[in-house]
């Protein structure tokens, strides 16, 4: 340690007011802090003591959060190869397929977006933000195995200058970060990141006759368009290789195509337990969600004008990148709603607003991505009202 | 009709280092200084002595051009030996040495009958003179009360929640006659009420048990309860172009021993106390002391931190962790603290410091590794590293959670950031100064420095 640090106060002056590298100091600056957390002391007038807390371990608890996922989502992109291709393989075997398949998309889209970050940190002389730290890692989770890793450079460049640097860096965005590099990738490569072939790796080989790469939101879309009942469809979709292929626990445990880390609900709960035991994210957003898509659900299912309004509400929960759109990208406190209040309306309308467009809407099958984007357009709005209502108090009690 | 709060929201910041309740003897210190900083909102100090002057206890020292009727008085008697100035010749400290013999000015004595008669004017003009105005606070902005105001109420919170606080019942013991005398002065200063506000959760103090003339109304909950501004707040809260005064208890007993012995005594008990004090007691002193006999032998240099630290660096804060101000060892007491708080100073690296899980760092909040909150009932020894860098806001709902007022903290700091004169009057800034936001400032994720922030925005109000 001793040695690390001579190391870095040596280098110091040369990055300080002055030096060779003076322009380069954010980037030493974040070297040094994510070695040492730094001597800086209180200011003299104000709080003399400081809580332990700060952005950078914040931020590394919602890495954690994710790992599960991560860790999920690894296996069953292997898994479903070999489900796929009809062979046979051990957990070892399907993790290291995994992994070779999904680190190097963590890797791009880190270093992409680690680039533009620097650049920017440079340029506009602000420091290297932690909040790239979850955005890295979010972007390769909601992205189907077999995407083009040039795509994953140029959507994270996309999403981190445009929804974030453009308007000031993490804390000024408007929208999430990764939303808005999937969404880029959604409408402008939406070969690579939809339809029935994306999701499923098979490498050069051929999948068993008979077996569908489709997505449960694909089904439950056919099977409405056919007047079958969505429950009948996922029972027997896929029955070349098992029955009920697309069961409720299989959704809910995340043994289904999709994204790389969306599939399984259950690790996104795990991760949502980790956001509300530690308080980073707001169990407000998270609980409203999942009751607005249920709520919204039952309505559905009440109405059932074709059998895909009439699949049970439950379904909607475990199906499709609803649990993991929730527990990561809604609870974003910069592009969330920011008042107490607002959290409960903007996160229940996330949830109702995804089910109406997963069952209402033909041309996109997942309804989370825009609900989201959508919601974080409007928290702005939400809490205007809010504040306004705070503001509307303050002057009543001034009148009486 | 006194009036019974419940305050869920809030933190209590357990220290290591309270004050035993016990008075111990120091030597007296050799000189006082009254510091024109300490007077937030003083604009032009004028210095009224030269050095060298012989001053009795009660002297005026000096005034605010500003407001000339406000004269602030000598603690001690003795000798003017420093006008200590900054730049451009601003005021920073005017300093007395005591001498040994102790006199005071003399000034009109009252009975306690006279006072239930006194006259408005009579009462005020009493309390400028005899150097007790300046305990008289004002609502809002949080400055010296202007003596021509007619405040809608008067507030006197009986109790203080912040780190390490003393007692009051403990420091006025025996000052219930001036305390009461006090209340009735204060009652004739105000059409409204006067509030005195209580804790719920403790017996009630010798000094408050008997008050009459006031509306008694208690409030319970962490920190900060026992802050006024959050007492007003949810007692009668400020709006625009309503004025409300506050005064602390000592305040009120200085006041109303002015008015009973005709007497400035600005003697008052006060608690040493922080981890680094190694005999942590109650002493009695006067008002701007200077703190080098409590200070110098008494702070325990020996390592608490297993080499993290250096035991040798420690920094002396008048008043207390949150709301204090550094001194220098050999600095003096502010003019309303009633408290020292030494600390352990954080100047080092700590190697991965923002990922290692730790149960030592107090942390309001639970993320990844900060186990503080396994152990609500531990005191802690914090130190005054500032535990990371500032960044944009990021986190949302906590500011809230320590703040039990119908107030948004983050739009409020953001309306004075930018400046936004309007947003800032509707979204209360008449209703906080610094003291009621400051655990924000200590929760805070992205370390704004949210009391200067809070103190910028008072004054774009006051001055606009």
């Amino acid at each position: 340690m001793k040695f690390l640090r001579d190391l870095l106060d040596k280098q110091k002056p040369l990055f300080q007011k002055g030096g060779k590298l003076e322009n380069l100091y954010y980037l030493y600056e974040a070297g040094e802090t994510f070695m040492f957390s730094p001597k800086h002391t209180t200011n003299p007038r104000g709080a003399q003591i400081k809580d332990a807390i700060d952005l950078k371990r914040m931020m590394i608890t919602v890495v954690v959060a994710m790992i599960p996922c991560l860790l999920f989502g690894i296996w069953n992109t292997g898994h479903m190869h070999y489900l796929a291709v009809g062979e046979a393989a051990d957990f070892g075997d399907k993790f290291l397929l995994g992994a070779i398949l999904v680190l190097p998309i963590v890797l791009v889209a880190y270093t992409a977006g680690g680039i533009v970050e620097a650049v920017f940190a440079v340029v506009r002389k602000h420091p290297i933000n932690e909040g790239f730290l979850v955005t890295g890692m979010l972007i390769p989770l909601i992205v189907p195995a077999t995407i083009p890793l040039w795509q994953v450079a140029l959507a994270t460049v996309f999403a981190v200058v445009i929804a974030k640097e453009v308007f000031g860096g993490t804390g000024m965005n408007i929208l999430n970060v990764a939303m808005t590099a999937r969404a880029f990738l959604y409408f402008a490569y939406p070969m690579q990141i939809s339809g029935d072939e994306v999701w499923i790796y098979l490498g050069d080989k051929m999948p068993v006759d008979g077996f569908s790469g489709a997505t449960a939101l694909n089904v439950a879309y056919l099977a409405g368009q056919e007047a079958q009942s969505v429950t009948a469809a996922f029972y027997s979709h896929n029955n070349v290789v098992t029955d009920n292929f697309l069961s409720f626990t299989n959704s809910f445990l995340g043994f289904i195509p999709g994204s790389i880390g969306e599939t399984s609900t259950l690790m996104a709960l795990i991760g949502a337990a980790i956001l509300i035991v530690t308080g980073v994210a707001s169990w407000k957003i998270i609980f409203s969600a999942f009751g607005g898509a249920y709520i919204m659900g039952l309505i559905m299912e009440l109405l059932a004008v074709n059998t895909y309004m009439a699949m049970p509400a439950h379904y909607h929960l475990v199906i499709g990148g609803l649990a993991f759109g929730i527990v990561f990208m809604a609870t974003d406190p910069v592009s969330a709603s920011q008042t107490e209040t607002g959290k409960w309306i903007y996160g229940s309308l996330i949830g109702i607003l995804t089910v109406i467009i997963r069952v209402t809407n033909p041309a996109y099958p997942e309804g989370i991505m825009l609900a989201v984007l959508f919601m974080n357009v409007f928290a702005p709005l939400i809490d205007h009202y809010v504040l306004k209502a705070n503001k509307k108090r303050r002057l009543q009690r001034a009148t009486v | 009709m006194s009036k019974i709060v419940k305050l869920k929201k809030g933190f209590d910041i357990k220290l290591v280092g309270k004050a035993e309740k016990q008075l111990t003897d120091f030597q007296q210190a050799e000189t006082f200084a009254i510091k024109p900083t300490d007077f937030i909102g003083m604009q032009r100090p004028k210095v009224i002595v030269n050095e060298g002057d012989t001053v009795k206890a009660g002297t005026p020292i000096l005034f605010d051009k500003k407001q000339e009727k406000v004269l602030y008085a000598s603690p001690v008697s003795g000798q003017v030996v420093e006008i200590k100035r900054g730049e451009r010749r601003k005021l920073l400290e005017v300093k007395i040495k005591a001498d040994a013999t102790f006199q005071s000015e003399q000034f009109k004595k009252f009975s306690d009958s006279d006072l239930k008669a006194i006259k408005r004017e009579d009462a005020i003009e009493h309390m400028l003179a005899g150097g007790v105005w300046p305990q008289i606070i004002q609502r809002p902005f949080g400055v010296v009360a202007n003596p021509e105001d007619d405040p809608k109420a008067i507030f006197i919170s009986g109790f203080d929640t912040h780190p390490l606080a003393p007692d009051y019942g403990y420091m006025l013991k025996g000052s219930e006659r001036y305390f009461q005398a006090g209340l009735d002065v204060l009652k004739r200063l105000t059409a409204g009420v006067v509030h005195l506000n209580l804790d719920e959760t403790s017996e009630i103090p010798s000094i408050y048990s008997n008050v009459q003339g006031v509306q008694v109304n208690k409030f319970s909950g962490p920190h900060p309860a026992g802050n006024v501004g959050i007492q007003i707040h949810h007692l009668n809260p400020i709006n625009k172009g309503e004025i409300a005064w506050t005064v602390n208890p000592y305040g009120v007993a200085q006041i109303g021993k002015l008015f009973l012995e005709g007497v400035y005594d600005a003697s008052k008990i006060i608690a040493i106390t922080g981890s680094k004090v190694k005999n942590r007691t109650y002493t009695k002193t006067y008002i701007g002391t200077c703190v080098d006999k409590f200070v110098l032998n008494n702070v325990d240099l020996s390592d608490d931190s297993h080499g993290l630290r250096d035991p040798k660096k420690y920094r002396v804060v008048s008043g207390n962790a949150l709301t204090g101000e550094r001194i220098s060892p050999d600095g003096y007491l502010g003019f309303y603290d009633n408290q020292i708080t030494v600390l352990p100073e954080g100047d080092y690296y700590e190697f991965m410091g923002w990922a290692k899980a730790t149960s030592d760092k107090l942390s309001y909040h639970r993320a990844l590794g900060l186990f503080s909150f396994l152990s609500p009932k531990k005191e802690f020894v914090l130190d005054t590293n500032a535990r990371g860098e500032e960044r944009a806001f990021v986190q949302t709902g906590i500011f809230e959670s320590v703040t039990p007022m119908d107030i948004y903290p983050i739009y409020l700091l953001k309306a004075i950031m930018a400046e936004d004169y309007d947003e800032m009057e509707e979204l209360g800034i008449y209703e906080v100064i610094e003291e009621d936001l400051a655990l924000c400032e200590f929760v805070d994720v992205s370390k704004h420095p949210v009391q200067d922030i809070v103190r910028k925005g008072i004054e774009l109000i006051q001055y606009s």
